[in-house]
């Protein structure tokens, strides 16, 4: 008999039919990846798994069968039974999945005392054994901590740990790995893999990451707008996609693999003056005590049609060095050159604009600002920049909320376009994007670097995008700058073991790729 | 925690400081001639005049406000116009009208107050948080909104009404309790309880709307959040997760908002205290203002601000043991 079993699945939430007759079945101890992008259903059939639309009146159809139990039918005991004991789930955001008032031990002891008929001494004691198989070390005394007290790969592991307690025969992962930093999501993903091979379970993994799926399943299943596009074995469908979705999805994914970027970057660039030039940046943090520098002695510079690609995990200081870059802090040390030429461009571009103001008024913004006052001229340039980030001129008095993410990530680019400055900062501009829509930015990105010269500091945590886009990279870390040269010395030949860590981390989108890479980190791991 | 409650401590001295600065100043921001305020209307011009050499109205403002304090501190003497009495530290200074030290004035009144206000606090937390609770619990049904119907009907009437209606129904109609008279508890603490009941309640259940709407609130908004939807899908029952972790939730902020009103009503049960005919300090604080007695408004005001400042700062370290990431903030 199948784990699960799904069949001709639909659910609408109003009038949005966010899932439309979905069917597919997952045997014992097999691992399914559901990979699609934002809106395409992936987490919704997910939710549906553990019966999670019935507190929500979203109306749901079809048959879902989980480990026996026919979900969309069974009375909330059985439900109950199935949801923690025989399927247990593991959500997106670890912060926001524990509540933060109890210890840690005592939510995974409360929810193994659903299941289990035992004292809470005895539900106590398993909730440490828990913790301590998904490696929070020191178990017993961190089982006392609060989720606040621990960092996000910590809670993960936590949330994992409340999910193994009862043995399920399947673990739903919804973007397990989403909110974490590439490190921390490898190291994830490698416990997920263990704990798999030890306990046998089944696994169902939702991701927008291919390369978060090709790591850890052994079947893949491509949705798109609530319906199947593909489904087979991950090897086949990452090496050979039969749907056309599929093969445009998958080439929108920025490799850290690829051969050489066949585009020719401008002669002489490297001989130009630099457009900024920073010298041993610092900027500290906190008073007394906790004085802490978010960014330590850091020396850039920057040349015309140059991309310089800033990458690190979080804290590592890459935000706070591109705020400076632009002049949005004051360093507390070392010096910029150049400043008054320099614009930004923000990660999420539903922030970056005021939803009360159309988006030609935003472009016109920074026109206004330098003291143009005629109408006319202001609506012909707000014109002249849409057309150049590919959106129609006349949209000048749409608001942002009619428009997509990308859409918006490109007024906000035409918006630091306005000045006509020599040089952008883009700080995580795509990160909250879909895969396909992030390759039409980074196109347009480059194509601004071309056909205007312009300089841009691409600060990043994911390190493919940053190769894609990057002649020079600098990888930092802490405050600092680890290792910096070219995309092909860094990517090539790392020579900082932290670079190396970083890019032996990055899921590969080849499963035997994949497994190698696992056994290096494995490497790296003990050698540390 | 221990810095973080030192803190605290610290901070509400400093507030009763200059609480004590500010109610000082009536004194002297008071229209007319302080000494003959002081003394009262019926007193000689000779009296006005030892009232003023008592008071040292003569000395510099700081050194007076000094004397002030020493008095709260150390106590100081006072003479009463034949002979030099000793007021004992906490002194608050002495009413020439009443020819009391303001502190035994007080000392009286005060377990009056409190017999009033405990026992309606009480009541106001167990039936606030209760119908709060109960309102989830049967959220989206005709009983929640009768709740809702009903905690906006408190809310929006009078104390007096309140009060007036259960006096009507209970002592008149009924004839179940006696007429509200105030006794002692060290007296016949039956006999307290029985005469307390109804101000208790008429406080309580206008109070108590607002602790619904609140707890309401609070346990809607944990609810909503993430963390419940993990409890949900490991199979914690509908009545464990609203008792265990959406209750939980609206603990801190109860407590923060009881701290305020459980302070505020030392001075505030003015029409609860009246209509009900218990002789406590905020019907004292009204006879005092009536008749102008300046040095039994001020220490009224300072004993009342005392329990304001000293409930915040209670709450404040509830709060973060409620909520243990308040401290690191």
């Amino acid at each position: 008999m199948s784990l699960i079993e799904v069949t001709d699945l639909s659910v609408r939430f109003d009038e949005v039919r966010a899932v439309d007759g979905v069917s597919f079945t997952l045997d014992p101890g097999a691992a399914l990846g559901v990979v699609g992008e934002s809106g395409s259903g992936k987490s919704t059939v997910a939710y549906a798994l553990l019966g999670l639309h019935r507190e929500t009146g979203a109306s749901v159809s079809g048959t879902v069968k989980v480990a026996g139990v026919d979900v969309l039918t069974a009375d909330e005991r059985e439900l109950r039974g199935l949801r923690g004991g025989k399927a247990a789930m593991v959500f997106q955001d670890p912060l926001s999945s524990l509540d933060p008032y109890y210890a840690i031990g005592d939510q995974i002891a409360e929810v193994y005392r659903v299941h289990h008929r035992v004292s809470r001494r005895a539900a106590r004691a398993r909730a440490v054994e828990v913790l301590d198989r998904v490696g929070i070390p020191d178990a017993v005394r961190r089982s006392r901590s609060r989720p606040h007290e621990f960092s996000g790969g910590m809670r993960q592991r936590a949330l994992i740990a409340m999910a193994l307690a009862c043995s399920p025969e399947l673990l739903v992962a919804d973007e397990p790995t989403t909110a974490l930093d590439v490190t921390v999501q490898a190291q994830i993903l490698d416990l997920l893999h263990e704990l798999r091979a030890e306990t046998g379970m089944g696994l169902l993994l939702v991701t927008h990451d291919v390369g978060v799926a090709a790591e850890s399943v052994d079947d893949i299943l491509v949705m798109r707008h609530g319906k199947v596009v593909e489904r087979g074995p991950v090897g086949s469908v990452l090496a050979s996609p039969r749907e056309a979705y599929t093969q445009e999805l998958l080439a929108a994914v920025p490799r850290i693999d690829a051969s050489d970027t066949s585009d020719v970057r401008p002669g002489g660039a490297e001989t130009a003056e630099p457009v900024l030039e920073a010298r041993d940046l610092r900027k500290v943090y906190g008073k007394g005590k906790q004085v802490f520098p978010a960014v330590d002695g850091v020396s850039v510079s920057v040349r015309p049609g140059e991309t310089l690609g800033v990458v690190g995990e979080s804290g590592s200081g890459k935000t706070t060095l591109g705020r400076m870059l632009v002049g949005l802090l004051t360093p507390d040390g070392g010096s910029v050159t150049g400043t008054s030429d320099v614009q930004m461009v923000f990660q999420d571009p539903a922030s970056a604009l005021n939803p009360r103001r159309s988006i030609g008024e935003s472009i016109a913004d920074p026109l206004r600002a330098r003291g143009e006052k005629d109408e006319e001229r202001i609506r012909a340039r707000v014109g002249e920049l849409l057309v150049r980030v590919g959106l129609d001129p006349t949209l000048y008095d749409r608001y942002p909320h009619e428009f997509s993410g990308g859409q918006r990530q490109r007024v906000c680019i035409a918006r630091a376009l306005a000045p006509s400055p020599r040089l952008i900062v883009c700080d995580e501009p795509v990160s909250s994007l879909d895969v396909t829509t992030q390759a039409q930015v980074l196109s347009l990105l480059d194509e601004l670097r071309r056909e205007l010269g312009l300089a841009l500091v691409f600060v990043a945590h994911d390190l493919a995008v940053v190769r894609q886009v990057s002649d020079r990279v600098a990888v930092m870390r802490r405050g600092r700058v680890v290792e910096s040269g070219t995309v092909a010395e860094v990517y090539g030949a790392p020579k900082d073991p932290y670079t190396k860590q970083l890019l032996a981390a990055v899921p590969a989108l080849d499963p035997s790729v994949a497994a190698e890479r696992r056994s290096e980190r494995k490497e790296l791991a003990e050698a540390a | 925690m221990t810095g973080f409650l030192l803190r605290r401590i610290a901070g509400a001295l400093f507030v009763l400081f200059a609480l004590s600065i500010v109610v000082y100043a009536i004194f002297y921001v008071a229209p007319g001639d302080v000494a003959r305020i002081a003394c009262g209307p019926r007193c000689s011009t000779a009296q006005v005049d030892q009232v003023r050499e008592q008071l040292r109205l003569g000395d510099p403002v700081y050194v007076q406000y000094w004397h002030f304090l020493q008095g709260i501190v150390a106590g100081r003497d006072y003479s009463t116009g034949t002979a030099l009495a000793h007021c004992d530290a906490p002194c608050l200074g002495f009413s020439y009208q009443t020819d009391q030290q303001v502190t035994q004035l007080i000392l009286a009144k005060l377990p009056v107050t409190a017999s009033l206000v405990f026992g309606a606090f009480v009541l106001w937390i167990v039936i606030g948080v209760g119908t709060g609770v109960l309102s989830v619990w049967r959220r989206g049904r005709l009983s929640e909104r009768v709740l809702t119907w009903l905690t906006l009907t408190g809310t929006a009437t009078p104390v007096f009404v309140i009060g007036l209606l259960l006096i009507i129904v209970f002592c008149s109609t009924l004839a179940w309790l006696p007429f509200p008279q105030y006794v002692p508890f060290t007296e016949d603490p039956e006999q307290w309880m029985w005469n307390l009941l109804l101000p208790w309640f008429a406080l309580a259940l206008l109070e108590s709307a607002k602790y619904a709407r609140l707890t309401r609130s609070s346990m809607l908004e944990t609810l909503a959040d993430d963390h419940v939807r993990t409890f949900r899908a490991f199979g914690v029952s509908e009545g464990a997760i609203l008792r265990r972790h959406a209750l939980r939730g609206a603990v801190a902020p109860v407590i923060a908002l009881s701290a305020l009103d459980f302070g505020t009503m030392f001075g505030g049960a003015v029409l609860t205290e009246s209509l009900f005919g218990i002789p406590g300090l905020a019907r004292e604080l009204v006879e005092a203002v009536k008749v102008v007695d300046l040095p039994v408004v001020v220490g009224l005001v300072m004993v009342i601000g005392f329990f304001v400042v000293l409930a915040n700062t209670v709450a404040d370290v509830l709060y973060a043991v409620a909520d243990r990431r308040v401290v690191l903030a």
